[in-house]
């Protein structure tokens, strides 16, 4: 059966939204007990410093507070990059595509976004905050299991899966880049018991402590975590794994539907994904971390504009800048 | 309470106090007409427990909610997604109403469609002095692309709403025709479906029809009008969009039906022909159900600051390659004024009297039915036929002397923009309120639908006027809806 192009993006970002949700969630949870510098205060400021969005921040805050950038991420119905507009927006598309989801994943969704609507300061204020997150993510969580147990197996589920994809690997090199954005520590401080305590929750932000620990039994470098969360093959949250899921997909969207377009598409994942397993994470360390992350996400926004441009009918991208990395 | 229906005495009877006034009433008739098929029914309501009932009926109303089953409002603070108001004790009809609803309403949906082929054919009717030429000609609905056009099986309304009303005497009247884009049958689909989780207990073994394969039976009519040469033809229905009031409908009709929920922007035509815009190109599209009004369907031939249209449909339709459900330019049907004469095109194409009477309408422009509006304007409904939603009407009994006069003088300077009718004492059922159940006002809108021949859905949407004495019930005005039971048999006995 055909899948309407407008559809297609619908779920594609659908998915992703939600993703995003789940992602914000985790980071918001860790944020607490995550980023205390020697005296043990929190410094809120970098999560708004991990979405750039400072300017959109300052204009309606003072101070980055627990208080403030709780409810700017949270409840805040006019910062486009909170829980709740992005949970809108899944439900907005959602919305659309209730001809084509399933009856129960509309639902969860429905019922998701009205019980946020609900929420209130109070409900998110400290001592309630990794309680509220934890809902947030097993919310998220519910509708990638509903979505599992019952989308319909044609095209729409390639496209939801490729969304999901891509906006988890966004999102890891988000949750890497926290730690670039907390503290450039010092020389000094490298290797320290504060820098590995922060290792450490960027891997536990990541669902990955367990898995790490599984591959590395003895010891924690930084060095190791940057590589298990950049480019290990079997943890499904890393860089790598997302894209050569979103390679696997696409090729399998092509030729399972005969889908003419996408090449562009297809070459640049596969450049991507060249790109990263070409270099050894040492060489990535010492050229720069946060730069190389950076990148990374330039070229999942260019992937994401050619499968606009190949399947949703949307404008062609312009063309892509060289960029060495 | 009708006396001699009273449901059997007992501790708890939860009907015992019930009492209908001077309406007829769907549960119980009336001490002529005792509703000898809902004993049983009335037997297990009366058994209920108020509370149980109340907290089931809370169930179901969130349940609606969670599953989105909701149409948009647009207040004060925005958009917001309301549900209908379900109300949990069933309207029902005997098999013998009911078989004498479908007649008429089959003899109904046969008349407009004659009437439509011959207006934009021959326009024998107008030739014939039966209905005045500028009531059609003149009418802002009809549309003269459709002339001299022949559509499949000369079909013009696929599908059909009729709204009915039960008078004192419990008599069912047409109230108004619905020929364009009927809306509320998802309605019928989802109460039923309520119902089903909600009081299984009281629909056990009464022996219901069902309403669920209207979607089967929708797209049946749907592939039966595509043009022959597509073989497997690709159906669609093409929606205004997700922030339509009744978009929940049309996504229950695409799923129902299994076809693509389209709008506009999803559509392209080349060629004159249709086609939509997919993951791979474009792909043919062959009988559109669409819920949109014919101002909006084409910029190019109808209203230009549509948005929501298809530009070149008009054309792809003209020359046979789309087929659009309803037909353009059936409105013209469905009018107020042309109402009136639906009796007397009954009698002129099929040679019939009307099996279910309209209300009792006078036609001003006839000198007869003037003076006699104009004798009871206190007593008389007074409608202009051009406006819509209400507008210009005068409620004789609720008017003042001033409001009359200005009627009065309005029906003599222009007596053929006038109509009038009594006011009609709409049946009640038995509803839950927060007092207990009570007596409200209902009405009931059967829908038909018609590709080749017309099938009818059993029974249809019952809308209820939730507020004690009331006539309204509109689901913008704090109306809400029933389920709408045709029995299998005569009596559930």
């Amino acid at each position: 059966m055909n899948l309407l192009a407008r559809y297609a993006e619908c779920i594609f970002w659908m998915a992703r939204y939600m993703e995003r949700a789940e992602n914000l969630a985790r980071i918001l949870d860790v944020q607490e007990t995550f980023v205390r510098d020697e005296r043990g205060g929190t410094n809120w400021l970098s999560v708004v410093q991990l979405y750039a969005d400072e300017e959109a921040f300052f204009k309606r805050h003072a101070f980055a507070s627990a208080e403030t950038v709780v409810s700017y991420y949270v409840l805040d119905a006019t910062n486009p990059n909170s829980i709740v507009s992005m949970i809108r927006a899944a439900r907005e598309n959602a919305r659309t595509l209730r001809p084509w989801i399933s009856t129960e994943m509309w639902s969860q969704i429905n019922v998701f976004y009205n019980h946020l609507l609900a929420l209130t300061p109070r409900d998110v204020a400290m001592p309630h905050l990794s309680r509220v997150c934890r809902t947030i993510k097993e919310a998220c969580q519910t509708h990638t299991g509903i979505t599992e147990g019952t989308f319909y197996r044609d095209q729409g589920w390639y496209f939801y899966q490729m969304g999901k994809a891509i906006e988890r690997a966004d999102q890891t090199t988000r949750l890497l880049d926290i730690k670039y954005h907390t503290l450039l520590p010092s020389t000094d401080d490298l290797g320290s018991s504060l820098d590995m305590q922060q290792w450490c929750t960027v891997l536990r932000a990541a669902a990955g402590y367990h898995a790490f620990r599984r591959v590395y039994p003895r010891g924690m470098t930084p060095t190791t975590v940057a590589g298990f969360i950049l480019f290990n093959e079997g943890f499904p949250r890393s860089v790598v794994m997302c894209v050569r899921q979103i390679d696997g997909l696409l090729t399998r969207l092509k030729s399972r539907y005969t889908l003419r377009q996408g090449s562009e598409a297809m070459e640049k994942v596969d450049e991507l994904l060249a790109a990263l397993l070409s270099r050894p994470i040492e060489a990535v360390i010492a050229d720069g971390l946060h730069e190389y992350l950076d990148w990374v996400q330039r070229q999942l926004i260019g992937i994401t504009a050619e499968i606009g441009h190949a399947f949703f009918g949307q404008e062609p991208a312009p063309l892509a800048q060289v960029e060495v990395q | 309470m009708n006396g001699a229906t009273a449901p059997r005495a007992g501790a708890r009877d939860l009907l015992a106090s019930y009492d209908a006034g001077i309406f007829y009433d769907e549960l119980f008739g009336n001490a002529d007409k005792p509703a000898g098929h809902t004993r049983l029914i009335r037997e297990r309501l009366s058994q209920l427990d108020f509370e149980d009932l109340q907290r089931r009926a809370t169930d179901a109303e969130k349940e609606l909610y969670n599953l989105g089953i909701t149409f948009l409002i647009y207040a004060a603070q925005g958009a917001e997604d309301r549900i209908l108001p379900f109300d949990v004790i069933p309207r029902v009809i005997s098999a013998r109403e009911w078989a004498h609803l479908e007649a008429g309403i089959k003899q109904r949906v046969a008349t407009l469609n004659l009437f439509l082929h011959d207006i934009y054919h021959d326009q024998k009717i107008i030739k014939d002095g039966v209905i005045p030429a500028e009531l059609v000609l003149g009418n802002a609905n009809f549309r003269p692309q459709m002339v001299g056009l022949d559509v499949p099986f000369d079909t013009y309304i696929h599908i059909m709403g009729v709204d009915l009303v039960r008078d004192r005497e419990g008599t069912f009247r047409v109230l108004e025709d619905n020929g364009r884009v009927p809306s509320g049958v998802s309605y019928v689909v989802e109460n039923r479906h309520m119902m089903q989780r909600v009081f299984p207990d009281l629909m056990r073994d009464i022996g219901i029809r069902p309403v669920d394969n209207y979607g089967h039976k929708l797209l049946e009519a749907m592939s039966e009008i595509a043009p022959v040469a597509a073989g497997d033809p690709e159906v669609a229905l093409l929606s205004p969009g997700s922030y339509n009031s009744a978009y929940f409908e049309h996504i229950f009709l695409a799923r129902e039906m299994g076809v693509p929920l389209v709008e506009g922007r999803d559509l392209v035509v080349e060629n004159h022909r249709v086609y939509m815009k997919t993951t791979d190109g474009l792909a043919p599209v062959h009988s559109i159900y669409r819920r949109i009004g014919d101002d909006f369907l084409d910029p190019t031939a109808f209203n230009p600051d549509s948005l929501l249209g298809v530009p070149g449909i008009l054309e792809a339709y003209r020359r046979g390659n789309v087929a659009l459900a309803n037909a353009i330019g059936t409105g013209v049907a469905d009018d107020k004024a042309v109402y009136a004469y639906v009796p007397r095109m009954i009698k002129y194409y099929l040679d019939q009297d009307a099996l279910i009477p309209n209300v009792d309408t006078r036609i001003c422009r006839e000198h007869d039915a003037l003076t006699y509006t104009l004798d009871n304007l206190d007593k008389l409904v007074v409608k202009p036929v051009g406006e819509a939603g209400g507008y210009g009407i005068t409620i004789g009994p609720r008017a003042s002397k001033a409001e009359l006069d200005d009627c009065r003088a309005k029906l003599l300077a222009d007596p053929a923009n006038y109509i009038s009718q009594p006011v009609v004492d709409l049946s009640v059922c038995p509803t839950v309120t927060p007092d207990g159940i009570e007596p409200r006002h209902v009405d009931l809108r059967p829908f038909a639908v018609t590709g080749s021949k017309t099938w009818v859905l059993p029974g249809g949407l019952s809308r209820v006027a939730l507020q004690k004495g009331t006539l309204i019930v509109n689901s913008s005005q704090g109306g809400g809806s029933k389920d709408t039971w045709v029995l299998e048999n005569g009596d559930a006995a």
